[in-house]
C-alpha cells in the first residue's frame, strides 16, 4: 500500500509494506514493542487501546483496535508511553490517578489516562462523556472521576501542544482551520494495490465508479470489525477521511448540508444549538472515540436497522445527497432504504451529503438502550409533529429498531394528522402504531418491548412538548 | 508503622505510564507460536468427522492438534477429570474447544481455526434449568439439603406465608484483559507465564499433562488484568495448551482468547432460580423458611458444588432463621461452565434471602428496614476479660447467648444492629424515604425507589485444607528486602498491603519492600487467590516470616550489645539498641558477615474452623464481614430505563491494612454487583449460542452508571478475631452491597401500584423486567416476548 507517516510520540515514523487495514493496535503492540496500549475488547467498546491522534481540527480520543494505519497519514499519534514529558515527570492526569487510586488491575488505566489527557487538553469537564467509552470493571469509576477533576487545572504538558505545532507546520497556507484534513506530505491520493487514499470527492467519484466493489471506509467503526472479528480480507479499500471537502457543514438558508464524512461528534457539536434534542441523542450514539471517528454519512450508508443516525434524520425531513461519478441524485432520506440491510445505491455509487432542515422546535429523539452510554439501541424513536391551532398539521415520526430498516411510523402519523393535539389521540396513535411495525426479539430486547416502548415514547412526546420532566437523566437524589 | 496507611497501589505509576507489564506484554524468544481454539458450533452432539484440512493449509499455520493427536487427552477440571482440553467424540455445548491452532500469528491462528469442516450429530441439548430438571441431569446424586429446626412445621403454624420463584442471572467476570498464558520450554521441563489466580493449580494441570512432576513446571504471574474468579479455574485449558505445544515443537508458546472466544469458551458466575416458602408473622418476623436452589452449573462440574455450598451458606444472611430447610441442586445443562466469581454463591444466596424479607415486609405493609431489623441475629455481646461475656460474670447480658446460623454455627461477632444505625443516620434514610413517597405522589411517569440492606459474609475457604498460605523473605546484606507469597495479585492491591504488614514488622518504609512475581518455584503448594484471603492467609504467613528474621537479628545485635532482644526495636528505619540507633542495611551488613541467616519462609493455617459439607455442620467461616448499603433510584414507568442516583455504605473491614485500597475495593465491588443485577443480562438462543458475547452487547456498568453522590465509610473497627493487623477481608463482601439496588428498584416499581400485589422483580432488572414488573403493578398484560414476525432488528 502507499506509504504511511505520522508522527508517533513525538517523533516522524513511515510506514511501508504494512497490510492496509492493519490496526494501529496491533501495529504498536507487536511491530513497535509498545504494549502500554491493551487489547481488551478488539472492537471499540472497552477504550483499553484509547490513543490520542491530533490533527489541524485538534487532539481526539480514538479506539486502536479499529484504526487502520492508513487513517492515521498526516497525523500525531499519543500513546499512553507518551504522555510524560521528557524527564520524566508524569503528565498531570497520571499523577492524579496515582494519588486518586484510580488504578486497581491496571489493564483499563492506559486506555483512561489517554482519554482523560485529551478531555484535559481540551478543557472538557464532563468526564462521564469523556469516559463513556472506557470500561473499568475494579474501581467503580469513582476514584477515576476524582483524578479527573483534580487534574482539571493543572497546565497542558508542552510536549502535547506541539503535536499540533508539528501538523499545522505541514499545512499549505491558507489552509481552512477547521478542515479536518491534511494535504498529506508524501504519497497523498496516490492509488497502489488495494488502497486508495483520495483527497477529492472527484477522485474517489472516479476510482469507486471503476472499482465499484471496494469497500470504501470512513470512520472504520463498524467496517473495524468486519477485520477483527469477522477476519474478512477487504481489498480493495479507499479511505476516505483525507477528502476535506465532504467533512463541512454549509448554512444554505434554512437548511444545513452536510457532508457525509463528517463525524458524530461533529455534528453532535453543530446541531445543539439547532436540534438540541437530536444532539443529546447523538451523545448517546456511542462513546466519545466512536463518535470522534464515526461519519454520519457512514451510519447512513451502511443501512444498518439500528444505526441511530437516521430516524431523526427522517423524522427532520432530511434529503439524502447521492454521487455516482459525474452524476448526482437526491431522495428523501427514507426512500433510501429498501429492505434489510438493502439500500436504493447504485454500484459505484456513495453518500457524498444530506441536507436538514435548520430549525424543527418540535423534534424529539428518544434512545432506548440496556445501558444509558456506548449501546445500541433497543428502539430509537424520532418525534417531529406540527400542531397549529391545536389541530396537527404534520407529522413525521421514525423509528430505529423497530423493523429491518430505519422506519417511518405511516399508520402512526396518519392517526395524528387532522387531528387534535391530545391524551385521547396519542392513545389512537399509539394504537394504530401495532399495524406499521413488528419487531423482532433479540439479546437486546423482546419484540413486546420494542413495540410497548415504541408506544410510550409516542406518550412521553405529548408529556415532553408540555414541559414535563420524562426523563430519569434530569432526576437527582 | 506503615500498615493502616492509604498509600496508593504498588503498581499505580506503572500501570499509568503503560510500563506494567501483562502477560501478553511479555517478550518472548524469537519464533514464538501464536495458537487458538477451534470451538464447537453446536451445543451437543457426537463428532463424527472433523476435516482440518483447510486449517492445516492456512497461511502460517505450524501445527494443529484435535483428538487423535493425544494418546491421552490432557484434563482441565479443577475438580473431578471431566474437561477434556480438546472434544473427545462429543461435544458438550456450543462454544467448546475442539481442536487448537499454532500458527506464526495470533491472526493467523485465529483465522484459521474457523476453516475446519465439522461433521456433528446432534443430540438433544439441555440448556435451561427445566431441561436439566426433566432430564434429572445433575451433578451428585441429588440435591442437597441443609436442616435446621423444622422448617414445615413452623410454616404450617405460622399465621401468614408468603412463597414465591425468583430467576437470577448469571455474570460475565469481563475482566479487562482476556485470559492469556505462555510457555517457555526448558531442557527438563517448561516455565509458563499465566494470568491465574491459581499458580499451584496450573502448576499441577500443566505437569499432569507433560507427565512431568510438579517440580519441573514453574508458573509465574506478576499481574491480571483482573480476575474476579474468572482465572481460578478457567485459564488452565491455556496455561496447559501452551505446555503442550511447547514441549511438542520446542518453541515457545502463547495463546490468549479474543474476547468474544472468551465469552464464548469461559464459564460464569451461577445463574439460578430460588423456590422461597416462608412463615411468618405480623409484624414480619420470619418463623420458618424453605429455600430451594436450582443451580444451572453447566457441562463439567469445574466449581460447582463448593459454589452452590455457599449460597446455601449464605441463604440466612444477617438474619436469625430458627427453622430453615435448604435444598440444592446442581444442575448439569450444555453451556458453559459456570464457575467461581466474587462471592462464591454467597451473592446468590444472599439475594434470596433479601427477596423473602422484601416480600415479606410488602405482606406486612411495614418499611422493608424495620422487618430486616426485626429478623436481624442477636447483637454479640461485649467480648474480652473484664466484660463479663467469655466467663459468664455476673453483668453478661441474660440475652447474650450467640444465636447459630442454619449450619449451626454460632454468630459471635454479629455488628448488624449498630452498624445499620448509623448508616440509617448518616444517609438520612427515613427522611429521604418520607421525602421520596411524597415526591412519587407528584410524578406520574417517574418514581424513586430507595432500600437498606446488609450483608454478612463468611470468611474462610469451606475446603478446610485451603486456608493455608506460605510465604519467603530474604533480608539482603544491603537491607533491601524481597517478599514472595503465593498470593497473586489482580489489581485487589493484596501486595501493597502484604509489604505494608513486612515493613511494618522491619519498621521499615514500605518502599524498601520489593515485591516480586507469584512463583511457584518460590512458594510451593499454594491456594487460589480467591474467597477474599488473600491478605488474611499471605499477609500472616509473611509476617510469620519477616517476624523470624527480625528475630534473628534483634537476637544478634542485642547479643553484640549485652542486652536483651525483647529490648531491641525497629523502627523508623532504624535498629535501636542499647541507646544506639543504627541503618537497618548496616545492622543486616553486619549480620550477613556474623553469617546470621537472612532468608526466612513463613506459614499460616487459619485457626479454629472446622466443617462437615455432608451433613451442613460446623463452623465453616473464622469471622464475618459486615456491611450495608442504601440505594436510592430512580424509575420511568414508560420504558423501565432507571438511575441509581446515590449509594451510602458504611463496611466493615475490621481495622485496615490500606483504606484508601479497601475504599477501592468496596466501590468498585457496590457497582459491578449492582450491574450483575441491573443491566448484564446474559442471554442464550435456542441452540445455546450465548449471543451476548462481547461488550457490544454485554453491559457493564460504565462510568456515567455509578451512583450520581456515592458516600463510602468504614467501620473501621478491630476484628475480634486475631487477623493480621485486625483487619478483614474485603475482596467479596461488598459486592453484595449491590443487592440494595435491586430492592431500591422493587420499591420504586411498587410506587406504580395500588399495593394489592407484591412486585416480585427478578433479576437482572434491566430496563425491559422494570417495565414488566410496572405493567403488573398497573394491572396491565404482560407484553409477549415472541417474535410477531421476521425482518427485524439485526445483532
Amino acid at each position: 500500500m502507499t506509504e504511511v507517516a505520522f508522527l508517533l510520540n513525538g517523533t516522524p515514523v513511515r510506514i511501508a509494506g504494512e497490510p492496509a487495514t492493519r490496526t494501529l493496535l496491533d501495529w504498536l503492540r507487536e511491530s513497535r514493542g509498545l504494549t502500554g496500549t491493551k487489547e481488551g475488547c478488539n472492537e471499540g467498546d472497552c477504550g483499553a487501546c484509547t490513543a490520542m491522534v491530533t490533527d489541524e481540527a485538534g487532539a481526539r480520543a480514538l479506539n486502536a483496535c479499529i484504526l487502520f494505519l492508513p487513517q492515521l497519514h498526516g497525523k500525531a499519534v499519543r500513546t499512553v508511553e507518551g504522555l510524560a514529558a521528557p524527564d520524566g515527570t508524569p503528565h498531570p492526569v497520571q499523577a492524579a490517578m496515582v494519588a486518586h487510586h484510580g488504578s486497581q488491575c491496571g489493564f483499563c488505566t492506559p486506555g483512561f489516562v489517554v482519554s482523560m489527557a485529551v478531555g484535559h487538553l481540551n478543557g472538557r469537564r464532563d468526564h462521564d462523556d469523556v469516559l463513556a467509552g472506557n470500561l473499568c470493571r475494579c474501581t467503580g469509576y469513582a476514584p477515576i472521576i476524582r483524578a479527573a477533576e483534580a487534574a482539571e487545572s493543572a497546565p497542558v504538558p508542552e510536549a502535547l501542544k506541539a503535536d499540533r505545532n508539528f501538523i499545522l507546520a505541514q499545512l499549505p497556507q491558507g489552509a481552512p482551520i477547521g478542515a479536518p484534513s491534511v494535504q498529506a506530505p508524501i504519497g497523498a491520493g496516490g492509488s497502489a494495490p488495494g488502497a486508495f487514499r483520495p483527497t477529492t470527492a472527484d477522485e474517489l467519484a472516479a476510482w469507486y465508479q471503476a472499482n465499484p466493489d471496494a469497500t470504501l471506509i470512513a470512520g472504520a467503526t463498524d467496517v473495524g470489525l468486519w477485520v477483527t472479528k469477522q477476519l474478512r480480507d477487504l481489498a480493495p479499500v479507499a479511505f476516505l477521511n483525507g477528502i476535506a471537502e465532504m467533512q463541512v457543514i454549509t448554512r444554505q438558508g434554512d437548511s444545513l448540508r452536510i457532508g457525509a464524512g463528517v463525524t458524530v461528534e461533529a455534528l453532535r457539536q453543530a446541531i445543539a444549538p439547532l436540534h438540541p434534542s437530536f444532539a443529546a441523542m447523538l451523545r448517546r450514539y456511542a462513546s466519545l472515540q466512536i463518535r470522534n471517528a464515526a461519519t454520519i454519512g457512514g451510519n447512513i450508508a451502511n443501512g444498518s436497522p439500528i444505526g441511530d443516525g437516521p430516524p431523526p434524520l427522517i423524522a427532520l425531513g432530511a434529503t439524502l445527497h447521492l454521487r455516482q461519478g459525474d452524476s448526482r441524485r437526491e431522495m428523501p432520506m427514507e426512500a433510501f432504504f429498501l429492505d434489510y440491510r438493502k439500500q436504493d445505491r447504485r454500484p459505484g455509487e456513495f453518500v457524498e451529503a444530506l441536507t436538514i432542515p435548520a430549525t424543527a422546535p418540535a423534534l424529539r429523539v428518544y434512545k432506548l438502550s440496556k445501558r444509558f452510554d456506548q449501546d445500541i439501541s433497543a428502539v430509537c424513536g424520532a418525534f417531529n409533529v406540527t400542531v397549529e391551532g391545536g389541530l396537527v398539521t404534520g407529522a413525521r415520526i421514525a423509528f430505529g429498531g423497530m423493523a429491518g430498516i430505519p422506519k417511518r411510523a405511516a399508520a402512526t402519523e396518519a392517526a395524528l394528522l387532522g387531528q387534535s393535539w391530545s391524551a385521547a389521540t396519542i392513545e389512537a396513535a399509539a394504537a394504530a402504531m401495532a399495524g406499521d411495525f413488528s419487531p423482532l426479539s433479540d439479546m437486546r430486547a423482546s419484540a413486546g418491548y420494542r413495540m410497548q416502548t415504541a408506544q410510550n415514547m409516542l406518550r412521553r412526546y405529548l408529556h415532553d412538548l408540555a414541559g414535563e420532566t420524562v426523563s430519569v437523566l434530569e432526576v437527582e437524589a | 508503622m506503615s500498615a493502616g496507611l492509604p498509600l496508593p497501589h504498588d503498581s499505580a505509576p506503572l500501570q499509568v505510564s503503560g510500563a506494567a507489564r501483562y502477560t501478553d506484554d511479555i517478550p518472548l524468544p524469537a519464533g514464538a507460536l501464536h495458537l487458538a481454539f477451534g470451538t464447537s458450533p453446536v451445543a451437543h452432539g457426537d463428532i463424527r468427522g472433523l476435516d482440518l484440512s483447510a486449517v492445516r493449509a492456512a497461511p502460517g499455520v505450524v501445527a494443529v492438534l484435535s483428538a487423535e493427536d493425544f494418546a491421552e487427552m490432557p484434563d482441565c477440571s479443577p475438580s473431578i477429570h471431566d474437561e477434556p482440553l480438546l472434544a473427545v467424540g462429543r461435544v458438550h455445548y456450543l462454544g467448546q474447544p475442539v481442536f487448537l491452532v499454532a500458527a506464526e500469528s495470533h491472526l493467523a491462528a485465529r483465522k484459521a481455526a474457523r476453516l475446519a469442516k465439522f461433521d456433528i450429530a446432534p443430540l438433544p441439548a439441555l440448556l435451561t434449568v427445566d431441561d436439566a430438571l426433566a432430564a434429572n441431569s445433575r451433578f451428585e446424586q441429588g440435591p442437597v439439603i441443609w436442616t435446621k429446626g423444622d422448617a414445615a412445621a413452623a410454616i404450617a403454624a405460622a399465621p401468614h406465608l408468603v412463597e414465591g420463584t425468583f430467576e437470577v442471572g448469571g455474570q460475565e467476570h469481563f475482566y479487562l484483559e482476556g485470559q492469556v498464558a505462555a510457555a517457555l520450554p526448558l531442557e527438563d521441563g517448561v516455565h509458563v507465564y499465566s494470568s491465574t489466580q491459581h499458580p499451584s493449580e496450573i502448576q499441577h494441570k500443566v505437569a499432569h499433562a507433560l507427565h512431568l512432576p510438579m517440580s519441573a513446571v514453574r508458573v509465574e504471574v506478576r499481574r491480571m488484568g483482573g480476575g474476579f474468579g474468572g482465572k481460578e479455574s478457567q485459564g488452565n485449558a491455556l496455561a496447559i495448551a501452551c505446555a503442550v505445544v511447547a514441549s511438542r515443537t520446542g518453541r515457545a508458546a502463547k495463546m490468549r482468547y479474543d474476547r468474544d472466544d472468551d465469552m464464548m469458551i469461559t464459564g460464569k458466575r451461577h445463574d439460578l432460580r430460588i423456590r422461597y416458602r416462608v412463615g411468618h408473622d405480623a409484624t414480619g418476623k420470619i418463623l420458618g423458611v424453605e429455600f430451594t436452589h436450582l443451580f444451572r452449573c453447566g457441562w463439567s462440574q469445574d466449581l460447582s458444588l463448593p459454589v452452590a455450598d455457599r449460597a446455601m451458606l449464605h441463604a440466612d444472611n444477617c438474619y436469625h432463621l430458627p427453622d430453615i430447610r435448604i435444598e440444592s441442586h446442581r444442575l448439569k445443562t450444555n453451556t458453559q461452565s459456570a464457575t467461581a466469581y466474587r462471592g462464591f454463591g454467597g451473592p446468590q444466596g444472599m439475594v434470596g434471602i433479601e427477596r423473602v424479607l422484601d416480600h415479606v415486609a410488602f405482606a406486612v405493609g411495614r418499611d422493608p428496614l424495620e422487618v430486616r431489623r426485626a429478623n436481624f441475629y442477636r447483637a454479640a455481646g461485649p467480648t474480652g476479660p473484664g466484660t463479663g461475656h467469655r466467663f459468664g460474670g455476673a453483668h453478661s447480658p441474660v440475652n447474650s447467648a450467640p444465636q447459630t446460623t442454619p449450619y449451626h454455627m454460632e454468630v459471635e461477632d454479629f455488628i448488624g444492629h449498630e452498624l445499620v444505625a448509623e448508616l440509617e443516620k448518616s444517609s438520612n434514610y427515613q427522611a429521604r424515604r418520607a421525602e421520596i413517597a411524597a415526591w412519587n405522589t407528584k410524578n406520574p411517569i417517574l418514581k424513586r425507589g430507595i432500600a437498606l440492606t446488609p450483608v454478612k459474609f463468611g470468611i474462610s475457604f469451606t475446603l478446610t485444607w485451603l486456608n493455608q498460605a506460605g510465604a519467603l523473605v530474604h533480608v539482603y546484606q544491603d537491607g533491601s528486602i524481597i517478599v514472595n507469597h503465593g498470593g497473586t495479585e489482580m489489581g485487589q492491591g493484596l501486595f501493597q498491603k502484604v509489604a505494608q504488614v513486612a515493613a511494618g514488622v522491619f519498621g521499615v518504609d514500605t518502599g524498601a519492600v520489593k515485591i516480586t512475581a507469584t512463583d511457584t518455584a518460590k512458594v510451593p503448594n499454594t491456594s487460589a487467590t480467591a474467597a477474599s484471603s488473600g491478605s488474611d492467609l499471605n499477609g500472616m504467613a509473611v509476617r510469620t516470616a519477616c517476624e523470624t528474621l527480625r528475630g534473628r537479628l534483634a537476637d544478634f545485635i542485642a547479643d553484640k550489645h549485652g542486652v536483651p532482644a525483647a529490648s531491641v526495636r525497629f523502627e523508623g528505619g532504624l535498629v535501636h539498641v542499647a541507646g544506639e540507633a543504627h541503618d537497618f542495611a548496616r545492622v543486616a551488613a553486619w549480620a550477613y558477615q556474623a553469617r546470621v541467616s537472612l532468608s526466612s519462609t513463613g506459614f499460616y493455617a487459619t485457626p479454629k474452623i472446622t466443617w462437615d459439607r455432608v451433613k451442613g455442620r460446623g463452623r465453616p467461616f473464622f469471622y464475618f464481614a459486615y456491611g450495608a448499603a442504601v440505594t436510592e433510584v430512580v424509575i420511568d414507568r414508560l420504558t423501565g430505563e432507571n438511575r441509581i442516583l446515590r449509594t451510602d455504605i458504611l463496611h466493615d473491614t475490621g481495622t485496615s491494612l490500606n483504606p484508601a485500597i479497601d475504599i477501592g475495593q468496596i466501590e468498585g465491588a457496590y457497582v459491578q454487583g449492582a450491574g450483575w443485577l441491573t443491566t448484564e443480562e446474559l442471554v442464550w438462543d435456542g441452540k445455546g449460542r450465548l449471543t451476548t458475547h462481547a461488550p457490544s452487547t454485554y453491559k457493564i456498568p460504565a462510568c456515567s452508571d455509578r451512583p450520581r453522590v456515592f458516600n463510602v465509610a468504614l467501620w473501621d473497627r478491630p476484628n475480634r478475631e486475631d487477623s493480621v493487623g485486625k483487619s478483614k477481608a474485603v475482596g467479596e463482601p461488598p459486592f453484595m452491597l449491590g443487592i440494595s439496588a435491586l430492592y431500591a428498584l422493587s420499591n420504586a416499581v411498587a410506587a406504580c401500584g395500588d399495593g394489592s400485589r407484591y412486585v416480585a422483580l427478578d433479576a437482572p432488572a434491566t430496563a425491559e423486567r422494570v417495565l414488566m414488573a410496572v405493567r403488573r403493578q398497573e394491572g396491565r398484560e404482560e407484553f409477549s416476548d415472541e417474535n410477531s414476525s421476521a425482518g427485524g432488528p439485526d445483532v
